[in-house]
């Protein structure tokens, strides 16, 4: 271990009375339980649904179930598509409220947040309530004289889509809104001075350097995608399942707990590689959680 | 075009698109709105009967939706509690003590935070029902400190990178023990990390759905009771409700963001 300066050495009383308490918790309500997941995962069940110890792969072997093949593609494509969608619109937009000049800058981004602060649950139902057949829109195009029968817009992947980027669009907004702030105007500055065009300037100075950003949004994006199953049941009707969905219905409705840790399994080594992925790229694990 | 036009329909074109944006995000805020104000008393609650404020009246007799929020505020303050104590303590002890297994313990630190909530929220459920701990309340408390710990450690560590360590050591070379030189000198310039990582909890805490979702047994807090109306068609006491909590916050950040608190705070 590298010492540095601000470190004392020590195994003894101090530091396990700070660390300790949050050692316990990492341990009985992380590790633990996460583990007994994988176990559970090679595990049978009887037919009362109970689950037994008993070695079997057949867990697995359902989990190349052509259905459900269908729903990990569908779930990735869902997730690939809010979270670019996510970095398109954020992107101008943090921009815009992190640089702007206006006196009211504080107000623009406590904005971004106080939507946040409504369960999100029933701002998702709000969308539906928007969208649906008798809803806000068909009612104001069928006023307009726009439509003559109400559209049928809700229940399918483009609403999901738009209720998934509605919850986690703050993750990309808000780590965007710090990196524009911290970019130093001489530098964009010195590079039209060195004339650069506007479009060379965002491409060699301003991404670049706002790249930490997008990779930590793109993580806090992506993988919370394929769990939310309450956006494509409220949203989706059943038509926009998750990997999410799959999962809840083996802890819920189906009682197969032993199948539904093999799919918790996936979505597991899913995350890994990703996060992998994401410090290969120079991405800090510290910007995920501030 | 000029090159001051130019950037004047730049500016205009950055306006329009913010503002578009910020309808994005409040457009079903104002559905909620609008809907606890509806007259309509059939489900699925959806179209419009007139305006009426009475569900604001109702609101108060509907127990169950009460106790929900009060259940709801509970665990929210006594996760965030706990979970600020502790993980301010661990962010301390992180920076300060070299100790076998910290690498360790910093890496588990990142499991919360990165891993899907629904498998966190199966796998607490697993163990719980595995070691007969009866789902409640405090099997809800639990869940929510572990979630949000690691988020209050992260903010505290944010805030002893940038620390000046040798005011810590000159408290101790006068005289104060360690305990008294925390709590006089490394807790006071830790504040603005322990109450953003503090306020993270809290927000984390009263929107979460997946997680308690698993472990609630027959406690139901706020977010699950909209989850359950939903099939039925959220009542517009529900609307209602939410509309209330909605300017609460907006009060309270209104509040801290002109020091108006911070006056009242001096005053006393």
């Amino acid at each position: 271990m590298k010492k540095s300066k601000h470190e004392w050495k020590s195994n003894g009383l101090p530091a396990l009375v700070t660390v300790g308490p949050v050692a316990v918790i990492l341990v009985f309500l992380v590790v633990l339980p996460l583990m007994y997941v994988a176990v559970m995962s090679f595990c049978s069940i009887d037919s009362y649904y109970n689950v037994v110890y008993k070695f079997t792969l057949r867990n697995y072997a359902q989990l190349a179930d052509p259905d459900y093949i269908h729903i990990y593609l569908q779930s990735i494509l869902i997730a690939l598509l809010t979270t670019v969608i996510c970095v398109l619109v954020a992107y101008p937009f943090a921009y815009l409220i992190a640089r702007t000049k206006s006196r009211n800058k504080n107000l623009l981004y406590m904005l971004v947040i106080i939507p946040f602060w409504t369960n999100s649950l029933i701002r998702i139902y709000g969308w539906r309530t928007f969208l649906g057949t008798n809803g806000w829109l068909n009612n104001a195009l069928i006023k307009l004289h726009m439509i003559s029968e109400p559209l049928d817009m809700l229940f399918n992947r483009g609403t999901t889509v738009l209720g998934m980027v509605y919850c986690l669009i703050p993750f990309m907004v808000l780590p965007l809104y710090s990196s524009f702030e911290k970019l130093d105007v001489n530098l964009l500055e010195a590079s039209a001075d060195l004339g650069a065009t506007k479009l060379k300037t965002l491409k060699e100075i301003i991404i670049p350097l706002t790249a930490d950003g997008i990779f930590s949004g793109c993580i806090m994006i992506f993988i919370p995608c394929l769990g939310y199953f309450f956006v494509s049941d409220i949203l989706g009707g059943g038509n926009a399942d998750v990997i999410g969905n799959l999962i809840e219905r083996q802890f819920q409705s189906g009682n197969n707990w032993p199948l539904g840790s093999a799919l918790s399994i996936i979505l597991i080594i899913i995350t890994l590689l990703l996060v992998k992925a994401y410090q290969k790229i120079g991405g800090s694990m510290e910007s995920l959680a501030l | 075009m000029t090159r001051a036009g130019k950037a004047k329909l730049m500016t205009g074109l950055g306006r329009f698109y913010t503002v578009l944006v910020y309808i994005f995000l409040f457009l079903p805020i104002s559905v909620i709105v609008v809907n606890s104000m509806n007259a309509t008393t059939s489900k699925p609650y959806l179209s419009w009967k007139g305006f009426t404020l009475s569900w604001y009246a109702k609101l108060w007799s509907n127990t169950e939706l009460l106790s929900s929020f009060g259940n709801t505020m509970i665990i929210a303050i006594v996760s965030t509690l706990v979970s600020t104590a502790i993980g301010t303590l661990a962010a301390v002890g992180l920076y300060r003590y070299r100790f076998r297994g910290k690498d360790l313990i910093n890496g588990l630190l990142y499991i919360p935070v990165v891993i899907p909530e629904i498998v966190f929220g199966i796998s607490l459920l697993s163990m719980f029902a595995k070691m007969s701990i009866p789902r409640g309340m405090f099997t809800l408390i639990l869940a929510h400190i572990s979630f949000s710990v690691p988020f209050v450690v992260f903010n505290v560590r944010a805030c002893l990178t940038n620390y000046d360590i040798s005011v810590e050591e000159a408290s101790m070379d006068l005289g104060a023990n360690r305990v008294k030189t925390f709590f006089n000198v490394t807790f006071p310039m830790l504040m603005p990390g322990i109450t953003g990582g503090a306020l993270l909890a809290f927000t984390l805490s009263i929107d979460d759905v997946i997680i308690s979702y698993f472990v609630n047994g027959q406690t139901k807090t706020y977010p699950l009771k909209v989850m359950e109306s939903i099939k039925s068609g959220v009542s517009p006491d529900v609307n209602a409700l939410s509309t209330l909590i909605l300017l609460g916050t907006i009060l309270f950040v209104i509040l801290t963001q002109t020091n108006v608190l911070k006056k009242l705070v001096r005053k006393k």
